[in-house]
């Protein structure tokens, strides 16, 4: 078995992982920064992102703006400390991207261009055309090869975190991962003083989903695992506008545009929701509104069940190829029709996990040495529900934050030691040799537990929510973890066994689905994008905290609740 | 929708036993909407776990899915079994590089070469980012704005004849991505990375086929910027012999 070391290993190669990385390599040029990645950073999930990044850029703006609406849109979970520190350090880094060389489209006058976004009360969001998402990890790719000391590990499973115990109680240490090189099969021990995981979502714990094949929550449950508390998991975000069969986004940008929604009498029944806002509502209330639709018959009825209208015919041809080009590439790719002539069809989908591992501002865990940035960590900005546009630069500025501060952890604490890093290593090769590849007894197939999994997550933990159907969920992950230790591979070879990745992957999905539907079933209120049918209010007294899942290795997550940071906008109802 | 089954014809290679590449039949269900992508799933997860192939997005941007479809490079996320419903779907992995294991190939050689372009913003000064970004008007960002649009999904090298002989060729991606920083406004490094593209191989056997131009799911032209850098770096060695003052500038 290989040991390879670095003062600061990185897990994920998207836009948090890689802006943390050259935010290190920035603190101090001689620490070594080791890149692990799944696929080809350039493959990452934040590829898929389209409609922008917020920040106060314009004159007419204001800080507090961009903070309050991100606190309503949360429904006052998010805390208020980790907002205004968001804010603040939002335009700095959409000005440094931009010195990075990101083609944001821009106005006559050379300044980078913003659009209105849903649930922000001005026009903040920068964008390059509809392949903000696209654009930003290119250029945050392509800028992090002149930096020699990244060094990259690309298509690394990782498997396990390496945890040192230390002397005393509580001297626990994150010092490094193991991962399994994809093109040799080898379980390498990859160490570190400091480590960052930046993985991404985990949308594909549900079949409808607008996540890539690899947003499997790898880096949440990893620290899960660990011993580290998810937060907020029963926050899951769908986003309205999803095309059916496929759950290709078609991005918010279509409404902030000017696009409509339309049910099956033609009407924009917004009204009836959000009237102040109409197409630019939250995207929380909006999903809510089209499945409501949906249960009074106003859908329309299509092979892969009801969906709406998402209409921007009336933008015309040229708006259209300028500011959202992939919008009709998709249409024309994955419909085939073209939205400047017909109207798409849209339904909800699972877009984005508003929960995720616990940090500080400093995306530092509870764990020592381990650090968090992006849509795996919870800081939290987003709380209840997050606002379009403000992932991106949660990246940005949250990356950033993890990469001097692990830099500055690694700075000052010792090189792991050896010997119980190569100790831990070898039990994880042994437990990934007998649990899989050289077992020969069983009979499940990944494929069908998958599909048993997202489909009960679709039923069950869906738009709407009640105990019963949380219950039933609950219930059915755990035998279906029982059924994951039957699982039997075709597969035996080392050379890219996607096949193990496969089985790795749906342990991991297990672990977070149940940490996601107990939360859910615990937090006996409505709020931001939790809606259940059973407790349709939102209760302040009990519940404005966040939920905190603790892994347990026999049984399900414990949940216990972290007080909400509230600094200078106290909770009021939340009306648009 | 029409539904029936389809067969499809796909390479398979395990260098831990095979010698060479073999192929192997698989019968699946075919529905109109559906993508090769759609159906190498269906094997994987229905029929045999141990067919290797990358794959994300599924929304053709990350870039991953690239093959050889019925001797065609093409993204899988993208091309739809009705094509060629009835008949059979030949899928093998891209053309001309190594392959890793059954559809997966080796495009680390890519990688390197991208670096080898300098693929960031190189000025002379940066001024501090308190002074703001810089300014770059709608026109500036059209002269780069296609180049800008590569995903790096290999579909032009499989399509490259240069690259089938010329192993050292930069490419039609690394070379395209050179371009879009060569005409960005806010970039300085442009004879520093002639003087890169001006030593390296292949470079002046690529003829203007533009086999690379027309593979490319995203639009990207990279004939023209190979065209285009052909000539900059032409008139940078003549400025160099005629002025030798010229290349400074």
């Amino acid at each position: 078995m290989e040991t390879v070391s670095y003062d600061i290993v990185i897990v994920g190669g998207g836009a948090a992982g890689l802006r943390a990385a050259i935010a290190a390599a920035e603190t101090d040029p001689r620490l070594r920064i080791g890149l692990v990645s799944k696929v080809y950073p350039m493959r990452s999930h934040t590829v898929s992102a389209e409609g922008g990044a917020a920040a106060v850029l314009r004159d007419d703006d204001s800080l507090d703006g961009h903070a309050f609406d991100t606190i309503k849109g949360s429904d006052y979970l998010a805390d208020q400390d980790a907002v205004e520190v968001f804010v603040q350090e939002a335009p700095r880094e959409l000005i440094q991207l931009e010195r990075w060389g990101c083609p944001w489209s821009r106005d006559p006058d050379g300044r980078i261009s913003v659009r209105p976004f849903g649930g922000m009360t001005t026009w903040r969001t920068c964008f390059a055309a509809d392949k903000t998402g696209f654009h930003m990890l290119h250029t945050l790719f392509q800028t992090s090869l002149k930096y020699p000391q990244i060094i990259r590990h690309d298509e690394r499973f990782v498997t396990s975190l390496l945890v040192e115990d230390g002397p005393g109680a509580g001297g626990k240490r994150c010092v490094g991962v193991t991962a399994i090189d994809a093109q040799t099969g080898e379980l390498e021990a990859i160490t570190g003083r400091a480590v960052i995981l930046a993985t991404g979502g985990a949308g594909r714990v549900y079949a409808f989903t607008t996540n890539g094949a690899i947003c499997t929550g790898d880096g949440m449950v990893l620290a899960y695992r660990a011993g580290v508390p998810l937060k907020d998991m029963e926050f899951v975000q769908f986003h309205p506008t999803g095309l059916p069969n496929t759950g290709i986004l078609i991005t918010e940008g279509a409404r902030g545009e000017g696009g409509y929604l339309l049910n099956n009498q033609g009407e924009r029944f917004l009204k009836h929701y959000v009237p102040g806002k109409m197409e630019l509502g939250p995207r929380d209330i909006i999903s809510r509104a089209i499945v409501t639709e949906f249960e009074a018959g106003r859908g329309f009825e299509g092979p892969y069940g009801q969906y709406v209208h998402l209409d921007i015919r009336h933008l015309g041809e040229k708006v259209i190829d300028r500011k959202l080009p992939m919008v009709r590439e998709l249409c024309r790719d994955y419909v085939g029709i073209d939205p400047v002539h017909e109207p798409i069809p849209v339904r909800p989908v699972v877009h984005y996990m508003m929960g995720g591992i616990h940090t500080d501002l400093d995306g530092a865990t509870p764990l020592p040495g381990l650090y968090a940035a992006g849509e795996c960590a919870c800081v939290s900005i987003n709380g209840a529900n997050r606002l379009g546009s403000n992932s991106l630069t949660e990246c940005l500025v949250f990356g950033a934050r993890a990469g001097r501060a692990a830099a500055q952890f690694a700075l000052a604490s010792a090189a792991p030691p050896s010997n119980p890093v190569e100790l831990l290593a070898t039990d994880e090769a042994r437990r990934i040799e007998t649990s899989y590849l050289q077992r020969e007894e069983g009979t499940e197939r990944i494929g069908r537990i998958r599909d048993e999994l997202q489909a009960a997550m679709d039923r069950g933990v869906g738009v709407f929510r009640t105990a019963e159907s949380l219950q039933s969920v609950c219930d059915e992950l755990r035998a279906l973890r029982a059924r994951c230790g039957r699982i039997k591979l075709d597969d035996r070879s080392r050379v890219f066994n996607t096949e193990l990745f496969g089985a790795l992957e749906l342990e991991f999905m297990l672990d977070l689905a149940e940490a996601i539907a107990w939360s859910a079933l615990r937090r006996e209120e409505s709020r931001g994008s939790h809606a259940r049918r059973d407790f349709p209010e939102r209760d302040d007294e009990r519940f404005l905290a966040h939920s905190m899942a603790h892994y347990q290795p026999d049984g399900p997550p414990r949940i216990d609740y972290l007080p909400v940071t509230i600094t200078r906008w106290q909770p009021q109802a939340r009306t648009y | 929708m029409e539904a029936g089954t389809i067969t499809l014809t796909v390479t398979r290679f395990n260098p831990e036993v095979d010698d060479a590449p073999r192929r192997q039949s698989y019968t699946v269900p075919y529905r109109t909407d559906m993508v090769v992508l759609d159906a190498l799933n269906y094997i994987k997860w229905n029929l045999d776990g141990s067919l290797a192939f990358r794959w994300s997005c599924r929304m053709g941007i990350c870039g991953s899915c690239g093959m050889m479809v019925n001797g065609t490079p093409r993204l899988t996320c993208g091309t739809y079994l009705r094509e060629f419903y009835p008949n059979e779907v030949v899928v093998e992995p891209l053309a001309h590089f190594p392959i890793i294991r059954d559809l997966v190939i080796d495009m680390s050689d890519f990688l390197r070469k991208l670096q080898e372009v300098q693929p960031w913003i190189i000025r002379e000064e940066e001024p501090p980012l308190e002074q703001g970004a810089y300014r770059q008007t709608p026109a500036e960002h059209e002269r780069y704005r296609q180049f800008s649009m590569c995903i790096n999904c290999m579909l032009c090298y499989s399509a490259c004849p240069v690259y089938a002989i010329e192993p050292e060729f930069l490419g039609p991606a690394a070379l395209a991505l050179a371009r879009r920083y060569n005409l960005d406004s806010r970039d300085q490094g442009k004879a520093q990375r002639l003087t890169i593209i001006a030593a390296s191989a292949g470079i002046w056997e690529c003829t203007f086929v533009g086999e690379c131009s027309v593979v490319c799911p995203k639009g990207v032209d990279p004939a023209k910027a190979i065209q285009q850098t052909k000539w900059d770096t032409t008139l940078d060695l003549v400025k160099s012999l005629v002025l030798p003052w010229g290349r400074r500038k």
